[in-house]
């Protein structure tokens, strides 16, 4: 089982609550804006707690009753709707962050062949806020899997896209589940995408 | 071109200033994270209490200075009693009256600074496996760099142009507490003393423009990702 997740979480009147245990590839968590589906990828992140519930990922527990482990612990790469990119760092700098933090023998991507992968290499020397939407997407992911995880989330990462841009990176996003057979839990209000992508499709609100 | 007396005020100014500054930035930085992003009952009162130098007349503020650090006050004795000194009619007593006057303009620069992070960005950073520490210093404190340099120059500024509190507490001394501002007031005492108050009085300016070009510099050299950083 890739994900075996149960959630709920009260967050002012709405009530956020998901279930479900899918296996490999691309879990797509489907419903309308406003349904709590980014607080449930923030719960599986560990920046938002859960009341109740647990979080298994690829057979390591996250959070149940007793254990809650701290985002940096949980080997997730998350990837954001707005890119996230750090504003004071230039690309480079932006995706060794995680990959410095990030013990040798756990890498299993080098920075030369996400460089490559992404097709970035032009980018390198680029202030975050130089980049198109595309771009920063692009570099988001490679950020995000230089940090070595162990299972991606990727909140809409397509949403703040233009049409062709969404193309693009669409392309990239089933490279990244193809080729480096991540376990990914993506969220989405897109039916097109989501039937594009999706291996799993859980709905949600 | 200035005499020795004259180089003597500058360098008492400076000194004085720049241990404020020194003293105040750990603690304005503090208080600001504080108060930016803490949640706890208190907060308010913590609040007014640090912005107080700011509301209240400075002569208040050095004659408090002067009760708390006093022989009988309860600083005073602390500081008799375990380190043997007294910063009473010292140029320390000084640094302390700019320290305080100058701490409520440095808190609300930093403070500033720090609420116009997003936070979002230190999620993602944990996220690529930063400890809450290591986010704090490669994001936040970067982040809120500009504003922390703000508050250095504006605190500066106020520490040099210090009067009040500081005639208060620890008086008027040639060599010791006798500042620029209270060298311009002494001057200005006595009759036919025009000159001296206007060399003075240039002195002031150049040294506080001096400190608004040095800040101008500072952010210029740091704002290669902002694009915009200006201090004030």
């Amino acid at each position: 089982m890739s994900f075996d997740i149960d959630l709920t979480r009260q967050l002012g009147a709405q009530r956020v609550s998901a279930r479900f245990a899918t296996g490999p590839g691309l879990t797509a968590l489907f419903g309308p804006s406003g349904a709590g589906k980014s607080s449930v990828l923030n719960m599986v992140a560990g920046l938002l707690r859960p009341e109740r519930g647990h979080v298994v990922v690829a057979g390591q527990i996250l959070f149940d009753g007793t254990i809650a482990l701290p985002p940096e612990q949980r080997h997730a790469g998350y990837v954001f709707q707005d890119a996230r990119l750090f504003p004071h760092r230039r690309v480079a700098q932006n995706l060794r962050y995680g990959e410095r933090l990030t013990e040798e023998d756990r890498r299993w991507i080098s920075f030369d062949r996400t460089v490559e992968f992404l097709g970035i290499g032009h980018l390198l020397d680029r202030w975050p806020r130089s980049l198109s939407g595309g771009e920063a997407q692009r570099v988001a992911i490679g950020r995000a899997l230089l940090s070595a995880p162990r299972f991606l989330l990727m909140d809409e990462p397509l949403a703040s896209l233009d049409r062709p841009r969404r193309e693009e990176i669409l392309t990239v996003i089933a490279r990244v589940r193809d080729d480096l057979k991540l376990p990914i839990l993506y969220v989405s209000h897109d039916r097109d995408e989501v039937e594009r992508l999706a291996d799993h499709v859980v709905p949600i609100g | 071109m200035l005499s020795a007396a004259e180089w003597a005020i500058i360098g008492l100014s400076l000194k004085i200033s720049l241990v404020a500054i020194l003293l105040t930035l750990p603690v304005a930085f503090a208080l600001a994270w504080v108060l930016a992003r803490g949640r706890f009952p208190g907060r308010m009162l913590l609040d007014a209490l640090v912005h107080l130098p700011l509301v209240l007349p400075p002569v208040v503020i050095g004659w408090l200075l002067l009760i708390a650090f006093g022989q009988s006050g309860p600083i005073g004795q602390w500081l008799q009693s375990w380190f043997g000194v007294s910063v009473i009619f010292r140029w320390t007593g000084a640094a302390i009256a700019a320290a305080v006057m100058a701490l409520p303009l440095m808190v609300r620069a930093i403070r500033l600074s720090i609420e116009a992070i997003d936070r979002r960005l230190e999620g993602a950073a944990r996220t690529l496996g930063a400890s809450p520490w290591h986010a704090f210093r490669t994001i936040s404190l970067p982040l809120c760099l500009p504003g922390i340099l703000a508050a250095t120059i504006l605190g500066f500024a106020r520490s040099i142009g210090e009067f009040g509190a500081t005639i208060t507490f620890v008086s008027n001394i040639p060599g010791e507490t006798r500042t620029l501002p209270l060298a311009i007031y002494s001057e200005l005492q006595v009759p036919g003393s025009e000159t001296a108050v206007t060399r003075l009085a240039i002195i002031a300016i150049i040294l506080s423009i001096g400190a608004l070009v040095a800040s101008e510099w500072l952010a210029r050299r740091h704002s290669g990702a902002e694009g915009t950083a200006h201090v004030l």
